[in-house]
Formats: structure tokens, sequence, C-alpha cells
């Protein structure tokens, strides 16, 4: 992989600052974090050397908690505050949630995302994740010996923009720059990819613990084009360990068990599902708390035999997928696998038999996405890469929103390259009516109800007109995040009622700063220091933005206009090293202003020279 | 929106509110170099994509996100036959009519009529191979329309006929549509 650190001549006049920048994998059993370390990408160990953090938190009475191993060690004599798996919470209601009543958590039905009651309070699946994003925050802040610019979160494909607005709440709870959330097949793509220097179309068929997603990517001249993706973002490895457990019940002829046991049980599941990946067969042998032993061996046939139809739950999407890029199977260049899961014997068999080829497994299924994300962070944060490669992701599930008889009508569909803007125009249904309420689903499917509902908003303050003649453009806009944002205007009347939206189970800015002072009193940590910190870097971070795009474009201003650039400039030096954040605040947000213009016309540059020595005649001919 | 600070001394070549055509630097044509606007796009993409700005001034990362928005749109206008069709018609000036003109020829809505309930059938018999049959039929259709598509707009100017013909694609793209879904649900 050639991502050696170049140093642009133009900005020598200050010395080149390599910007620490992580990828993180928050997974479903497990998460890790990886940077780009003299230009290779590498996950980074705890203090006992191991890159695994179970994505295990625990709740104590007295106000501590623990995250990772310590939490996963006790996890069956605790089990009702020690959260697993919480990454299928994130974003999702009590009802969404299918087998509650196996888990033994004690759920709080709260609208738009559920949350879990603990000795240490009632927690939100936001907050839990943020403490996972904290360990490892704090883990490569001390190996990397800084603070961090930024940081790419991976998020399951097929997360709806729910589950991707939650991911984003925790990673800002947990202090972190969200540089981007990308994609977990199309990060390890990247890291297949730079690595083998691939072309073609490959598939990334990713199994989790989890999670489920296939995406298939056209990989060309360093651009990684995803065609198409798919997946089930309720079905992961997670769901094997269930199988198995339910069988040992069923086996053992057992019911009502206490939370203990059940923790207990789907504890040894899980061992016997990764002894089965190397030996025939699996010894089960628990006492439970009664004081009943459990003692029962499970082969391999009968286990590929109980979960046959999981499998075939992943192939379906695949299927899909393959069909909406418009390609068939003999098509794929090559197939990676992706996820702890895709280390059963029967999984690896299942996708060679479909995709005709022996799947690639040369990366360690359990590190590759944290590795791409490292090398996409890397390159978001500004430090110069010898390859120029770029990333074209997609939506993975079409927005809309509820007609008429609740039906929904697609504005953006699935599968379209991001960013994406879609503008819609309504009328008015009354004459003199002044408000207007507009519902946005997510899904694929026709009936509202089958749909995910993602905002619910009134737009209010349209002047009074006969019915049909106000004209009202809704704007859906989906950035390069795959996150949603609506606004609306009315286009006759020149009354611009124009409003942002943000979806109903996102928090507002007001709760993750409540959040944030709530934890900061948990962790006696100085919230206005670290404020004034990131403050402090995203001003210099800025500076260091338009130094730059002087030192490149200058001769696109003249001498007055470098003027007022530069003493904006000297503003936020001015402010840079006082104890206030507001004024440093205010003078980034008057030079960001400052520079619009020079923004333009560089992106004016930047896209002329793009199709430069590209004249109309030549093409005609 | 903004109070404008100060001129910049270069006019811009290229601007936003321009056609798909004229940013992605190509004919005006129906007929299209597929290769062309294939490598125009990727170029575009990597001088304005968002990822190349994410280091950068909030002004820089807002105007990027606009671009690579108008960029993607484009693209996806340009490359889908129907839709450029359908655009070329709005730069000369032709409304498609595609919600309220449904005076179809008679012969063609039988044809439609007839492939509709051979759909059903399909579906109702779970039979794959006729799904396939009569994909193909509608693929070689949509084909032939686009060549008269082509005729219309670069050859012959006949505008309104291609207006028509346009809303003729638009049927073999619902059926398409409904074809595909057929797939979904005889695999589920």
């Amino acid at each position: 992989m050639a991502l050696l650190q170049i140093s642009e001549p133009g900005l020598s006049a200050a010395p080149h600052q390599h910007r620490l920048a992580v990828g993180i994998d928050l997974g479903t059993t497990n998460s890790l974090v990886a940077t780009v370390r003299n230009g290779i990408s590498v996950v980074l160990n705890d203090d006992e050397g191991s890159a695994l953090l179970p994505s295990v938190v625990r709740y104590l009475a007295d106000g501590s908690l623990q995250v990772g191993m310590a939490a996963q060690a006790v996890q069956s004599e605790d089990p009702q505050n020690t959260i697993v798996s919480v990454k299928r919470f994130m974003g999702r209601g009590l009802k969404d949630v299918g087998d509650v009543v196996d888990l033994p958590y004690r759920f709080v039905d709260t609208p738009g995302m559920l949350q879990l009651r603990t000795a240490g309070g009632v927690k939100s699946p936001v907050e839990v994740s943020a403490e996972i994003l904290k360990v490892l925050r704090d883990r490569a802040e001390r190996s990397l010996g800084g603070e961090l610019v930024g940081a790419v979160i991976t998020v399951p494909a097929y997360f709806d923009d729910a589950q991707r607005q939650a991911t984003k709440d925790a990673a800002k709870l947990a202090g972190l720059n969200v540089l981007r959330l990308l994609n977990e097949p199309t990060a390890a793509a990247i890291a297949y990819g730079l690595d083998n220097a691939s072309e073609g179309v490959y598939a990334v068929y990713d199994l989790g613990g989890g999670t489920f997603d296939i995406s298939i990517l056209r990989l060309s001249k360093g651009v990684f084009e995803v065609l198409a993706t798919n997946g089930d973002s309720a079905l992961g490895g997670d769901d094997f360990d269930q199988r198995i457990y339910c069988w040992i019940l069923e086996q053992a002829g057992l019911s009502q068990l206490g939370v203990n046991d059940v923790r207990l049980l789907l504890t040894h599941a899980r061992t016997a599902k990764e002894q089965l990946t190397d030996n025939l067969q699996a010894q089960i042998t628990a006492v439970l708390s009664g004081g009943e032993l459990v003692d029962v061996t499970l082969t391999r046939d009968t286990f590929y035999d109980m979960t046959k139809n999981l499998l075939a739950r992943t192939m379906q999407p695949t299927r899909k997928a393959l069909r909406d890029a418009g390609l068939g199977v003999d098509e794929v260049q090559g197939v990676v696998m992706v996820g702890g899961s895709t280390r059963m014997p029967q999984v690896q068999r299942a996708v060679a038999e479909y995709f005709k080829q022996t799947p690639l497994t040369n990366l360690d299924p359990d590190k590759v996405v944290a590795l791409g994300a490292a090398i996409q962070a890397n390159v978001l944060a500004g430090n110069r890469s010898a390859d120029d490669w770029l990333l074209l992701d997609v939506i993975p599930l079409s927005l809309g929103i509820e007609t008429m008889g609740g039906l929904t009508e697609k504005i953006i569909p699935r599968n379209s390259t991001i960013p994406t803007a879609r503008a819609q125009e309504f009328t008015t249904y009354k004459d003199g009516q002044t408000a207007m309420s507009i519902h946005v689903m997510q899904g694929e499917r026709e009936l509202v109800s089958d749909c995910r509902s993602l905002a619910q908003f009134e737009l209010r303050g349209i002047p009074p007109m006969v019915a049909g003649a106000a004209r009202i453009r809704v704007t859906f806009q989906v950035d390069a995040d795959g996150l949603l944002s609506v606004s609306a205007r009315e286009m006759i009347s020149g009354h611009e009622s124009s409003i942002a939206v943000k979806p109903s189970y996102g928090l507002s800015d007001e709760e993750i700063t409540q959040m944030l002072k709530d934890s900061a009193q948990h962790a006696k940590d100085d919230m206005q220091a670290r404020a004034l910190r990131e403050q402090q870097v995203e001003a210099r971070q800025l500076l260091e933005a338009v130094e730059a795009a002087l030192q490149e474009d200058g001769d696109l201003l003249d001498a007055d206009a470098k003027a007022a650039i530069r003493a904006s400039m000297e503003g936020v030096r001015f402010l840079l090293e006082g104890e206030d954040q507001t004024p440093i605040k205010r003078a980034v947000e008057a030079l960001n202003q400052a520079t619009l213009p020079f923004a333009q016309a560089r992106m004016d540059k930047s896209v002329s020279g793009a199709l430069k020595g590209h004249k109309m005649s030549d093409l005609e001919s | 929106m903004w109070r404008k600070l100060y001129s910049v001394m270069s006019a811009p070549a290229v601007d936003l509110q321009q056609d798909f055509f004229t940013i992605f630097s190509l004919p005006r044509s129906f007929l299209l170099d597929n290769a062309a606007l294939d490598q125009r796009y990727r170029e575009l993409q990597s001088q304005v994509h968002p990822d190349k700005f994410s280091h950068l001034s909030d002004a820089e990362k807002r105007l990027s996100m606009q671009w690579a928005t108008r960029v993607n749109e484009g693209y996806q206008t340009l490359r889908d036959p129907l839709k450029r069709g359908r655009y070329l018609l709005t730069l000369h000036g032709v409304d498609t009519q595609e919600e309220n003109n449904t005076a179809m020829p008679m012969d063609f809505l039988m044809q439609q009529m007839e492939w509709r309930e051979g759909l059903q059938d399909a579906i109702a018999a779970k039979d794959i191979d006729a799904l396939d049959v009569l994909a193909d039929t509608a693929r070689n259709e949509t084909r032939n329309l686009q060549q008269q598509l082509a005729e219309q707009l670069d050859t012959t100017h006949e505008f309104v006929a291609a207006a028509g013909t346009v809303r003729k694609l638009r049927f073999l793209e619902k059926l398409a549509e409904e074809i595909a879904d057929a797939y979904d649900e005889l695999d589920s």
C-alpha cells in the first residue's frame, strides 16, 4: 500500500504536520480503532496487547462503569446491567427489536429509540455506544500522543437514517469529531482494493455480530464506485448463537430460565459456535443457578441444519443487490469476506457456491473494516497520500413521503449515489390553507405502515390562497454520510419559510450538550476546558486550510480581497490563545464567511480544470 | 443570502446553474458517448466530492456538497436514456405531459395490457422462464423506442412526436419496474 506522506512544497512555511485521525469500527460484538502510521494502516492495541474491544458496557450502582473485557467477564453474573450487542438497539424502538423476551434487559419504551434501565440509571443506546467510543478515543490519543483531529466511524451499509444519526450522536457524545460515517463493506473494499491494486467488480459479503451487508462495487482507476447495496440490519452471528441456545433448551428440556442462566447459556452457545469452525463437534457443559446440569453435544451437521435458513436470509439480499447493479454472478471478479461470522465454514461454502469462486480472506475479517476506515480518515483529515482515489457510495434505502391513503411516494430511490438531492413540489388542498403536514419515510414498501417513519413536520406560514395555487417545494438532501435533511419553501408568494428538519429520533444539540454535562460530572472531566481545546483545534485547522488555499490559489484574488481575508485570519489568531471559547467561535465564523467567494472561485477553477482539454469540438468527430 | 464582500478576478468557466451537457462538456444530443460521460463524471467528482474538502473551511464544504450533488444529478439524468430524452425536451421547451396526457395509440395500449396480463400470469404460476421472456420483450421494445427517440430528437427535430415517444418509454419503464418487483417476489 503506497500511502506515504508527501509534504506539499507550498506548505513549507509551516512545518508539515501529520494530523491525527483514526478509523473506528463500532461493531456489534467487538470494536476496534486503527490509524495510518508511517503510511501503513495499523490497528491500535490496548495495554494488554489486544486489538478487539468487546462492545460490552456494565453500569454499576455507584455510578462507575466497566467497558470491554472486564464487563464481558461478568455478563452472566450481572446480565441486566451489562449491555452487550447494543448496536442492535441503535435508532430502534422497542417494537423494532424482535426477540426482546429472550434478552435480559429492563427496556424502557421511549418514543423513537428504546432505553435501558441499569443500576447506573436509564441509558439510551447512544450513551452506551459513546462509552465504547470513549475507550477507543482514549486508547488512540494515548497511543498516538495527541488530540485527534477526527474519526471515521463505520456503519453497516444497510443502516437507515435513524441508525446512522444515532451513531453520529454517540460519536459526538464521546467527544469525537466525525469526519465521515463510512459504510462497513466500503471500508473493507478500500483496505482490499488499495492493497491489491484491483480492478473490476467486487462483492463484499459482510456478516457481523448483528448485521448483514452485501455491497457490489466497481473498482477502476482509483475510483471505488458502489453500484448497489442490500442487507439485513438485524441478522448476524448473534442469531446463530440464538439458534444454538434454543436447541440447548430443547435438548435439556428447559424453559423459563432466569436472566443469569439465559446469559450463561448464550455465552456457551457462542463458544460452541466458535469451536465448530475447527471441530466437528462441540461439548456444551454448564451448571445453572438452580444446580441443574446441562451437558449436550452439538455436531457440525446439526449446527448447519439449524442455521440453514439464516444463510438463506443472506443470499436473498445478495441476489437482489446483483440485480440492482444490473450484473450477473459471472461478472463478479472477486468476493471479499468481512466480519467474524464469515469464519463459519457453512458461510464460506454458501458464498463460494453462489459466486462460483473461492472468497478472499487474506485480510483478517475482524480488522479489515477498521483498517479501511483509517485509510479514509487519513485522507479526510487532509494528510496527503500518494494514491489519489475517490469513493462514491450510495444510499441503501429509498426515501419518500406519505401521500393520500397511507401510501408512500419515493423521492430518492435506493442505491442513488450520495450526496444527492431531489426537490418535489406540493400544493394546498383547501382554500386559505396556511399549513401543510409532511411525513418523511424510509423503506421499499408501498404502505407507510411498512416503512420507517423518519420525521413528521408541519410547514406553517403559507400565505392564504385558493386551493392548488400555492407551490411548496420540499427539498430532500442526503449528504456524504448518508444523512437526510429536509427543507421546504413556498415559491409563488416569495414568502421564504424555509426550515431544516432533524429527524424525530435524533437527539437535539441541547440534549447532546446535556448528556455531555451529565457524563462529565461522572468523569470529573473539565467540560469547558475540553470545549475550548476543541474550538482552538478547529480554529487552527481553519487557519491552516485558508493559508494553504491562499498559497495555492492566491492569484484568484485581488490585493484588497487578499487583505480582507488576511485581516480576518489575524482576528482568529489574536483570539486563539484566549481563555474563552465564544469569541474564538465568532472569529472562526467570520473567517468562514469572509472566504466564501474565494471558495467559490477555487471550486470554479477545479471544475474547469477537470474539463480542460475536453472541448465540445473534440467530441463530435 | 450572503453579503458579497469583494469580487474575484476570474469569471467562472462553468457554474452550478448551467445545463448538464455543458457541465459534462458533452454535445447536446440524445445519442451520447457513454464512455466519455463516465470519464467526465469521475473527473468532475474527483474535483468536487466532499471527501476532498472535509479538512477545509465550512464554505468550501458547503460548495462541495452542492457541486457533488449537481454532478450526481447530471450523471443520473444523462446516463438514463428516458431521463436524458425528457431532459433534452425540457431544454427545448417541450413539456412531456407524462402526468396528464393519456391519449396513447390504441395498439400500444392493447400491447401494454397483454404484457401486464402476461406478467400477472407469470407471478401466479411462479414461472421464472415466462418472466425472462417478458423481460426480454420489454427490453427489445424499449430499445426500439429509444432508436425512434434518437431519430426524432437528433435528426428530424420532431419534438412533439418525441414527447409521445417519451410517454411510451415511461410505460415501459413502469413495466420493467414491475418485472423487477416480480423477480424479488418470486425470490422470497
